[in-house]
């Protein structure tokens, strides 16, 4: 039996990339990819409590997120084309023109 | 209580319902429709007013007062609009309509050629409203309603043609100068409320009746004195009385009706109406009559030296409201009441025809430069003559009946003096100086006027000024109609008989505290229906006087300006600086200027404009602003627009609501 702990470094691990790609990256897609990290470590230490707890709360969550995740990404990848048609960049210091 | 005098209430109402269709819609009516709507409203107004007065004369009782619902009630306190009917108030509501009339009737020809007509009668028949509402109530408050109604009228009408500076200056220093009065007269109200627990007059002068005469000041004088300080305003007396000579900036009638024959008047009658309470303060009394005798010199002397026709008028009328408190002053009610219908009939008259003198030369204004008008313009000249006559207290006109009865009173009223009684005389010698040295200057001699000027200063009708010119009709039936009442308007005061027509009007004084006022056993009221022979050998004595200086007046003038025209000028040029300084009406006006109103000015620029509007008042808006406003720009930094700062930021929040959770979790 692998330690809880184990489970919660990993899903810690990877909300971090997904923080420090957030935040490093410029193109939106690769924004978009470390959203869906940090997504996912939070389900890893959703799933390792839950079976942990002997519950299935956790396990539902992780299934309401996912949907939300996909439904996410269906809408945000849209937006993606639509923001490339209309300024032919992926770069989002140059995506604002709701700057003051 | 008759039903008819439920009616009354039509008397006020009338008038307004004329300004309200005039003011709303007369714009778009043709100028006959308005002047008949006009005439038509304030003739109704006055034919009411004759079926009350001649039912209320027949039906023996003293007074009516129909009550039409509550206007206001705070606790104990309450105010009810109602109106009053007695003798006096029939009197003043009289002649206010009566002569209100006439004067509509001679404005339609007056102003036929100015603009603004549809507003001219608009606000004439709203000052009629606000005239009739004072006479006619029956408590202070709405008296209150009515005296800052006609001053609102007469601000209105003063400044009528608004372009003129002088006009729309002339108007604020009316409205100003009576907000002072109108302040004592308000602080009185207060007394009364708080002393006496209601306004209206009835209860007021019965609570007052049980008040001993107060030989102290009191409550009683100060009521007394602060009223006065409101009549003072209203009626032109020392000390306000600056507002009446500027007051000329007005249309001519407007003098007429506002400035001489009627809302003048009204402290007059505040005085004459509040007699239960000035009766038992003779320290109030004296003051009116002090303020009365000395206005009435004062004006009398300034009147002298004028040269403009309305402005000789107009000072004439406050020495005439100085007679009138001069006889309020000495408890002679009834004397200041005649005089004031009497002043009525032959003031508006002389004013109307002053008026008709201005027409005719074509709005000159100056009396240096009429003159000889007599054969251009015969039915002014004569209707003028009359009112001279009457003013200046020659037998049989109005006049004399009045002011012989006043002097009379100031001689031997148990309030009266020999002083009063002196200076009364020099002023009606000056009065009747000055009033024929107008009608010299204006009607004898030759014309000096210039010959046809291509801009009268009266607008509109230049084409025909050739020659002076005798007014239309539709000016001299009023004309001819006040001269008539000039002349016998007095002989209702033969034997008395006004005098008792008001005697239910006025609280008679009981004998013990006639003999508290004066500490004479003997002082019982001077009547002369019993009085001794002895007294009515001094009244014919006195009567005489008074006849002896009006004709001396008269042959002064005649001697100055007619026999020997050289004579005025080398008689100013050697009176020298008392000339000059009567000629500046004694520089009050200056003297006001620099001691109230300057350091007013002064104060409400530096102090209140600069420094509490600007520094403090703005400034707190302004720094407000300022301090919002940097607080912005230090806070808009973080809109940047990079989606990695936000997403920065949102971070460094989480990690600080994590480790503030981790903080709480371990302690």
């Amino acid at each position: 039996m692998i330690p809880i702990s184990w489970y919660l470094l990993l899903s810690a691990f990877l909300f971090a990339c997904g923080v420090t790609g957030f935040l490093t990256k410029r193109n939106i897609i690769t924004l978009f990819m470390s959203i869906e990290l940090m997504l996912n470590g939070v389900n890893l230490s959703f799933v390792a409590f839950a079976t942990r707890m002997g519950s299935l709360d956790g396990h539902v969550f992780v299934f309401f997120v996912m949907v939300v995740a996909a439904a996410e990404a269906a809408v945000g990848l849209a937006i993606i084309i639509s923001v490339y048609r209309t300024r032919e960049t992926l770069n989002v210091d140059r995506v604002n023109l709701l700057k003051l | 209580m008759n039903s008819f005098f439920q009616y009354l209430w039509l008397i006020p109402i009338l008038p307004l319902a004329g300004a309200l269709i005039n003011g709303l819609f007369g714009k778009r009516f043709a100028k006959s429709m308005v002047a008949s709507i006009a005439l038509f409203f304030t003739g109704a107004s006055f034919l009411v007013a004759c079926a009350q007065a001649y039912a209320l004369v027949n039906s023996g009782v003293d007074a009516v007062e129909p009550i039409y619902g509550t206007w206001i009630r705070v606790g104990k306190f309450s105010v009810d609009f109602g109106l009053y009917l007695d003798h006096l108030s029939l009197v003043m509501m009289l002649v206010v309509t009566g002569v209100g009339f006439l004067i509509h009737v001679y404005s339609v020809a007056y102003m036929e050629h100015e603009g603004g007509y549809y507003r001219f009668f608009s606000y004439l028949n709203f000052f009629m409203f606000f005239m009739l509402t004072l006479v006619l109530a029956n408590n202070y408050l709405l008296m209150f309603v009515g005296w800052e109604g006609v001053g609102l009228a007469s601000y209105l009408l003063i400044g009528f043609f608004f372009l003129k500076d002088s006009a729309a200056n002339a108007g604020k220093k009316a409205f100003i100068t009576n907000r002072v009065g109108d302040f004592g007269f308000l602080i009185a109200l207060f007394l009364l409320i708080q002393h006496f627990g209601t306004l209206r007059y009835a209860t007021v002068f019965d609570i007052a009746s049980h008040f001993p005469a107060e030989t102290t000041a009191g409550l009683l004088t100060a009521i007394g004195l602060l009223m006065l300080v409101g009549a003072c305003g209203k009626s032109a007396q020392i000390p306000l009385y600056v507002w009446l000579p500027d007051a000329m900036e007005g249309p001519t009638p407007v003098s007429a009706l506002i400035h001489a024959a009627t809302m003048v008047t009204a402290g007059v009658y505040m005085v004459c109406r509040s007699n239960a309470i000035f009766s038992r303060a003779p320290i109030a009394l004296l003051a009116v009559a002090t303020i009365g005798t000395l206005t009435s010199f004062f004006a009398a002397t300034i009147g002298i030296t004028q040269t403009d026709i309305k402005r000789v008028l107009a000072y004439s009328t406050v020495s005439q409201l100085g007679y009138m408190f001069m006889a309020a002053g000495v408890a002679a009610y009834s004397a200041s009441v005649f005089h004031l219908m009497t002043h009525a009939f032959f003031k508006a008259l002389l004013f109307l025809g002053a008026g008709s003198v201005i027409h005719g030369v074509g709005g000159e204004q100056d009396m240096r430069k009429m003159g000889g008008l007599r054969k251009y313009m015969p039915w002014t000249f004569w209707t003028m003559l009359i009112a001279t006559l009457a003013i200046a207290g020659i037998p049989p006109f109005a006049g004399f009946f009045s002011k012989d009865e006043i002097l009379w009173q100031a001689f031997s009223s148990p309030h009266g003096s020999k002083i009063f009684w002196i200076l009364g005389v020099i002023t009606a010698f000056m009065t009747s100086f000055y009033m024929f040295r107008l009608i010299f200057l204006t009607f004898t001699g030759e014309y000096r006027g210039t010959q046809p000027k291509a801009h009268s200063a009266h607008g509109g009708h230049d084409d025909h000024h050739g020659t002076p010119h005798e007014s239309p009709w539709l000016m001299l039936g009023p004309l001819v109609l006040l001269g008539v009442l000039s002349v016998v308007g007095g002989w209702v005061g033969i034997g008395n008989r006004f005098e008792h027509f008001l005697d239910p009007v006025i609280q008679k004084v009981s004998v013990e505290q006639n003999i508290a006022l004066t500490g004479e056993a003997s002082a019982t009221p001077v009547s002369e229906s019993e009085g001794a022979g002895e007294s009515k050998g001094t009244e014919q004595l006195l009567m005489g006087i008074s006849v002896l200086v009006a004709f001396s007046g008269l042959g002064l003038a005649w001697f100055l300006y007619v026999k020997r025209p050289e004579l005025p000028a080398q008689i100013a040029e050697s009176a020298g600086g008392l000339y000059k300084m009567v000629l500046n009406k004694y520089w009050i006006d200056e003297l006001y200027s620099a001691v109230i109103i300057g350091p007013l000015v002064a104060l409400s620029r530096i102090v209140l404009w600069q420094t509490v509007d600007q520094k403090v008042i703005d400034g707190t808006v302004n720094e407000s602003a300022v301090a919002v406003g940097n607080v912005s720009q230090l806070v808009r930094q973080q809109q940047s627009g990079l989606i990695r700062s936000y997403a920065g930021w949102i971070a460094a929040g989480a990690a600080v609501v994590v480790a503030y959770m981790v903080w709480m979790g371990t302690r």
